[in-house]
């Protein structure tokens, strides 16, 4: 009983190599998923059922783009940009791509420097990471605007098919929402390693457990998963 | 047979948990080095500048659509494999995580099917009669 309250992970057990081993430990009669916490368990299974509700989302718009007798408007043409009195095509949308690659980035490294107990370091890399997400968040509010101002609304717009206001606003409001929580969500870990919290595993306000560096890897997990969402948002909703 | 022998190991591990200090357990965790990131950092802007270029060039047809979908597939594998630490974690956690979101595949091939049939019904029915 004491044994699956542990909030850490026990010593890890030799894997046995392919399906056996996961036969074996699903089969145990313990915990499935060994030497990983339930923290971090959690937080996988979060992101599974996260990326349900984003393939809900994004299958919506592929069955409304497909069954639609009229042409979708361009993405290329409309995310274009006028800069420097040049004509760029879904340039706005490429920074964004880029700011955000950037932020998974300093958050793998934030991680890193978490378990080598490198407090400032780790706490600067995330809140660097939370910038960048503030200026993604950002720019995607410019590019509402724009397209709002454009005369973009969830029912009609005027390119093409109607279907295309709801799918965008949908789809990347969603998305914004998530990076938003991302944001806040860095900011307040990061104040907790700032404070050296994980250096004397100081018991959380809320649910008085001990907190450990490994919340930096889960803070992470959900960064690189928005990071990962925008892949496929980019990919199927942009350039598609 | 088998599964006796990983009860006994595993009962063995709980008893070591328990007598080494906690410490030990969570000093550790994933490292990796720097560099392995900047490496997959930097391979994300290639592929990423790659799938613009797509689009800044106007390609079209099969050769967009593959290429989209190729760059797409390898910049999500790496964010899960390395950013992500899926490489490293034990494979009973990595089948339960990545497998049903495979599985919406079949989801996507039914609504596809579904959504071919509503535009030829709109096609038929619903063409303007001008």
């Amino acid at each position: 009983m004491a044994e699956t309250a542990l909030t850490n992970p026990g010593q890890p057990t030799t894997p046995i190599a392919g399906l056996r081993g996961i036969a074996a430990d699903w089969s145990s009669d313990q915990r499935a998923f060994k030497n990983v916490s339930w923290g971090k368990a959690m937080m996988w299974i979060f992101l599974l059922s996260d990326t349900f509700i984003f393939s809900c989302f994004l299958l919506s718009y592929m069955t409304a783009r497909m069954s639609t007798t009229v042409p979708w408007p361009n993405p290329s043409e409309v995310f274009a940009l006028n800069l420097g009195g040049k004509h760029i095509p879904l340039i706005l949308i490429a920074i964004m791509t880029f700011i955000l690659i950037s932020s998974s980035g300093t958050m793998a490294m934030a991680v890193n420097f978490g378990y080598r107990r490198d407090r400032v370091k780790t706490a600067a890399l995330m809140l660097a990471t939370a910038a960048f997400g503030a200026t993604f968040v950002s720019m995607q509010a410019f590019e509402w605007t724009k397209l709002i101002m454009e005369g973009v609304r969830p029912w009609g717009n005027p390119w093409g098919a109607p279907q295309f206001g709801s799918c965008f606003f949908l789809i990347t409001g969603f998305h914004g929402t998530h990076v938003t929580i991302g944001v806040i969500f860095l900011i307040a870990i990061a104040r907790k390693v700032l404070r050296g919290d994980f250096d004397v595993e100081r018991r959380g306000f809320f649910t008085s457990r001990k907190g450990y560096y490994e919340i930096v890897e889960i803070t992470g997990l959900y960064w690189h998963f928005v990071d990962l969402v925008w892949v496929f948002i980019f990919a199927f909703f942009y350039l598609w | 047979m088998a599964n006796a022998a990983v009860r006994v190991e595993e009962s063995q591990h709980s008893l070591q948990a328990h007598v080494l200090a906690p410490a030990a357990t969570h000093a550790k965790g994933q490292q990796h080095p720097i560099k392995l990131y900047l490496v997959v950092w930097g391979w994300l802007f290639i592929l990423s500048t790659c799938s613009y270029l797509v689009d800044y060039f106007g390609i079209h047809g099969n050769l967009r659509w593959s290429l989209i979908c190729l760059f797409m597939i390898l910049k999500a594998g790496l964010i899960v494999a390395v950013f992500m630490h899926m490489a490293w974690e034990r494979l009973a956690l990595a089948y339960a995580i990545l497998i049903p979101p495979v599985l919406v595949l079949v989801f996507v091939a039914i609504m596809a099917f579904e959504s071919d049939y509503t535009h030829l019904l709109r096609v038929i029915f619903f063409a303007p009669t001008a």
